[in-house]
């Protein structure tokens, strides 16, 4: 592989980005770029894949290749690019509509498989581009242009519907939070499989209010927690806040800052267990979590297919009449 | 071979050809002992054709009417062209594959029975009071009453197996039977079950034993007073395979891909009876074929979507209700303008319908059923073997054009069989793909002036990143526009990209003199039975042509001149007068509809019929 030098603004396309001033997409936009920079791979091996939905222009503004297909299909061309080229690096850029309602089987199947694309799932739990209808992670009773009496529908938790498919990377990030969310798409850049990431992103028309809270920074602390690979589970403008388990069951405790007690739960990303716990934190119960839920190591969908040919051998039937031929042909003079 | 002194001469009869119909539980071996015959058949020379015809559960109960598997096939000189209308042999493994059949068998044909599967219960399971073998209802056919079940025990009895595993050998007695009877070699037979039964050796042996026992029986036995040679036809020389419809399209899809020297990607989802593709190409992954059991026909799609987009030749395959949920995907096709090969075997709708039945009723939605206007190129084919022709057609168009190809087959042709020709590298066509130019001149959407196809760039090609998709693009540098013009514009240049394959298609074929009373036109999989049709009644003085289409989108250039040379079209369909309709709106013309929707081929007997009913009712 040759050594090369990129940063995020080689990965900015000429296209003027038309989303909404003051989208999360923005941002999410540069994070990705940013990632895609870190990974030493030049332009031409990556694909941005995409379906339906504001979040779904993004390949427009990425200078890689690109495909805005149709709604809810993104995984499944996704998976047929990476199949056909491995060291491609696909990525699949949907939302909470695209990816989990019209794009759900597709999206299922493509973690069941690990096939080695990298997922990110922009949640505004809206249908913004035709402008304010229910989606499936808009939350139980929100009142829309499709549910003036509030929705009936139970919403998906993203990260936890990932989790519960035994997605070998789950990650949730928050659209502003800009140093944290590079690090989760490095990492996702990174992962051999399937890679999902959620990101919570509000939508300035519809959804305007709908992570404020997450980001305002008396609460933020109180609010959110943070889950990191071998640290404890603790969160709290002082720190004095963590998770315990008991009998699987999580419960906060209060402590004094800057002494941890025994019992509050260390994280731990390679249990499936822990991250179906955590990912599964709700408000006003609990703090929504962020981070790394999960991260495990399975053989991915392409390297088993590959390996599977070369297990083969060389029979390749070079001749191909000799290959059309087949065990059973006949001549006749 | 195998020929041994006989206890009285035998009476050899030579035949054009003739039709033989297997029937049995479809737990009965059917559908192999049909193969086996087939290919035995091709081996000695003869042209052949079959119809496999098997009920669309995977095991119905044993001994029922909807249980019965049905495996029929012609062979003989060069007339041979459909599997057969009416079997002159019926071979009836119990009472229900009799009562399922003897309706479509004219008097005295030959009726195999295996009598010790008439028993009383088998009786009445296919609805019989009486025993047809004794009672003396089938006195007007030539009744072969064998204990099969018996003879193949007695085979077999000192071989150890078990009472139920001999019994499962019973099919090669009646093989072994058929052999004889048509003079036919056995060894191919052997030789495939030493493969076969490779890790059961015992099982080998025995199948082997009851199969010579059989065709020692019927040489043996005075039972039979004829023996039947078939008229062998004057084929061109070269090697061959017997190959389905199915086969025949899989190895079309693995040569158009060495031929461009790309990967192939199939992507597909299992649905009858178009599955054997994916199969078959699944054998084949050590030849740069990908394949992908998608989770539903939209991904199957999609995904060789995806794939084209990365450089394979992409291809996938379904049957109607497949093909319809493929639809919006292949709109995605048509204005990302990347080259898809979608092979649609046609089954018996809508919905479920008859999934292991035939039609031609996927026409209209293959060439017109999609959203917008959204213009690609379709191709029938016109037999099994053929399949081969039209789909390595249908990827050369579709990476000439940069564009959809769907190629229409249907359960008659994926099914049925027939010697295919395996051709010589300089026989095929070439492949060409449009022009890449230079990375500083490539526009995503540039045109090459002849084809008016964008060019074939890449995922992973350096130089070229560039970003497609469903929405509008600007004509030549590809990126999203909303301009009412350009979408007029873009529109007209799909449009005309398809209708410019017209160029390239030949001149039609008139089968018969080029002016007439009455042509008939045809399309697809009833080829054989209009050709036969048409022969026949020429050879009876009625003057009618035949001219037989297989580019359906675009119509060859010449249609309508050839068709306005003729008084009156007769246009046979499997549908209710789809591609009839087309003429007319292409046309202008008032063409005669001959329309079966009865999930069975159209056969040469029923368009004959219509030919002297149009003609004489002058």
């Amino acid at each position: 592989m040759e050594n090369i030098k990129l940063t995020a603004k080689d990965f900015a396309s000429t296209l003027p980005v038309k989303w909404c001033p003051g989208c999360g997409d923005f941002a999410i936009l540069n994070q990705l770029q940013k990632a895609m920079a870190g990974m030493g791979l030049p332009h031409e091996k990556y694909v941005v894949v995409s379906g339906i939905g504001c979040s779904s222009r993004f390949p427009y503004y990425v200078n890689t290749y690109g495909f805005h297909s149709i709604h809810g299909r993104a995984c499944a061309v996704a998976s047929g690019v990476k199949l056909s080229n491995p060291e491609l690096a696909v990525w699949v850029v949907t939302g909470d509509g695209d990816g989990l309602s019209i794009g759900g089987n597709h999206m299922l199947h493509a973690i069941r498989r690990n096939i080695g694309l990298k997922i990110v799932l922009f949640n505004n739990r809206i249908y913004a581009m035709t402008k304010g209808q229910a989606s499936p992670t808009t939350l139980l009773g929100a009142k829309t242009k499709s549910t003036p009496m509030g929705t009936i529908d139970f919403p998906f938790n993203p990260a936890r519907f990932a989790v519960g498919l035994d997605c070998t990377f789950v990650a949730r990030g928050i659209d502003t939070d800009m140093a944290g969310n590079a690090a989760i798409l490095e990492r996702a850049a990174k992962h051999k499989g399937t890679a999902f990431v959620e990101v919570l992103q509000k939508c300035v028309p519809f959804t305007d209010k709908e992570f404020d809270t997450l980001k305002d920074p008396e609460k933020k602390e109180d609010l959110v927690i943070r889950v990191e690979h071998g640290k404890p589970l603790v969160f709290g403008k002082n720190k004095n806040k963590g998770i315990t388990f008991v009998n699987f069951r999580a419960e906060i405790i209060e402590f004094k800052p800057g002494s941890v007690p025994a019992e509050v739960a260390v994280y731990d990303e390679t249990s499936a267990e822990m991250a179906y716990l955590v990912s599964g934190f709700q408000a006003p119960e609990f703090p929504i979590p962020v981070g790394v839920f999960r991260a495990g190591e399975k053989p991915s969908y392409e390297e088993l297919y590959y390996d599977q040919v070369a297990a083969i051998g060389d029979t390749k039937d070079n001749e191909l009449e000799t290959l059309l031929s087949g065990p059973d042909a006949w001549e006749i003079k | 071979m195998n020929k041994s002194p006989s206890k009285k001469p035998i009476k050899i009869n030579e035949l054009d050809s003739i039709t033989i119909r297997f029937a049995g539980d479809s737990g009965d071996g059917i559908q192999l002992v049909g193969h086996q015959f087939a290919n035995a058949t091709a081996i000695a020379g003869n042209e052949l054709s079959t119809l496999p015809d098997y009920p669309s559960e995977v095991r119905a109960p044993a001994g029922s009417i909807g249980g019965v598997s049905g495996f029929q096939l012609s062979f003989g000189d060069e007339s041979v062209l459909t599997p057969g209308t009416k079997p002159n042999v019926l071979i009836a493994m119990n009472p229900a594959a009799l009562v399922v059949n003897i309706k479509n068998i004219d008097k005295g044909s030959i009726i195999i029975a295996n009598s010790d599967a008439f028993t009383p219960a088998a009786l009445e399971k296919a609805g019989y009071s009486s025993n047809p073998l004794e009672d003396g209802t089938l006195s007007n056919y030539r009744v072969l009453a064998i204990p099969v079940n018996t003879l193949t025990e007695s085979t077999l009895k000192d071989s150890g197996l078990t009472k139920a595993q001999i019994l499962k050998c019973k099919n090669f007695y009646v093989l072994g039977i058929m052999y004889w009877m048509y003079d036919l070699p056995i060894e191919p037979t052997i030789n495939w079950i030493k493969t076969k039964f490779k890790k059961t050796p015992e099982l080998a042996k025995a199948n082997h034993q009851v199969l010579a026992a059989g065709y020692a029986y019927s040489e043996a036995t005075e039972m039979f007073d004829a023996r039947f040679q078939i008229k062998k036809s004057p084929v061109v020389p070269g090697k061959y395979r017997n190959l389905t419809g199915n086969e025949a399209a899989a190895y079309a899809l693995i040569t158009a891909a060495k031929l461009l020297k790309r990967k192939l990607f199939y992507g597909s989802y299992p649905i009858t009876p178009a599955t054997e593709i994916l199969q078959t190409l699944a054998k084949h992954k050590a030849n740069d074929v990908v394949i992908y059991q998608a989770e539903d026909e939209i991904a199957a799609i999609c995904s060789s979507i995806g794939a084209a987009f990365a450089g394979c030749l992409a291809s996938t395959g379904t049957s109607g209700p497949g093909l319809s949920l493929k639809v919006e995907a292949t709109g995605l096709g048509v204005i990302s303008e990347l080259p898809l090969v979608i092979v649609n075997v046609q089954r018996g709708g809508p919905s479920t319908g008859l999934p292991t039945k035939t039609e031609q009723s996927d026409l209209l939605q293959a060439v017109y059923g999609r959203h917008g206007e959204s213009p690609l190129v379709v191709l029938a084919a016109t037999s099994p073997a053929d399949c081969f022709t039209a789909t390595l057609e249908g990827a050369r168009i579709a990476v000439k054009y940069m564009t959809p190809v769907i190629v229409l087959t249907n359960a008659y042709l994926s099914n049925g069989s027939e010697p295919f020709r395996i051709p010589k590298l300089r026989e095929l066509p070439k492949f060409e793909i449009p022009p890449l130019p230079e990375p500083e001149r490539f526009k995503p959407y540039g045109r090459d002036p002849e084809t008016l196809a964008r060019p074939w760039a890449y995922a992973g090609l350096k130089g070229y990143e560039h970003r497609i998709g469903g929405l509008e693009k600007t004509d030549g540098s590809g990126t999203v526009s909303h301009d009412p013009e350009n979408h007029e514009i873009m529109s007209k240049l799909r449009a005309e990209k398809v209708a410019r394959v017209a160029a390239e298609i030949p001149p039609t074929k008139v089968y018969g003199a080029a002016e007439g009373e009455l042509l008939v036109i045809g399309w697809g999989s009833t080829f054989g039975a209009i050709t036969q049709a048409v022969n026949e009644a020429r050879k009876t003085g009625l003057q009618v042509s035949s001219a037989h289409v297989r580019y359906m989108n675009p119509l060859p250039p010449d249609l309508g001149t050839v068709m306005r040379r003729f008084r009156k079209i007769l246009v046979p369909e499997e549908n209710f007068g789809q591609f009839r309709m087309m003429l007319r709106a292409a046309y202008a013309l008032e063409p005669i509809g001959l329309n079966k929707m009865q999930g069975q081929a159209l056969n040469a007997d029923e368009v004959l019929a219509k030919i002297k009913e149009i003609l004489r009712g002058n």
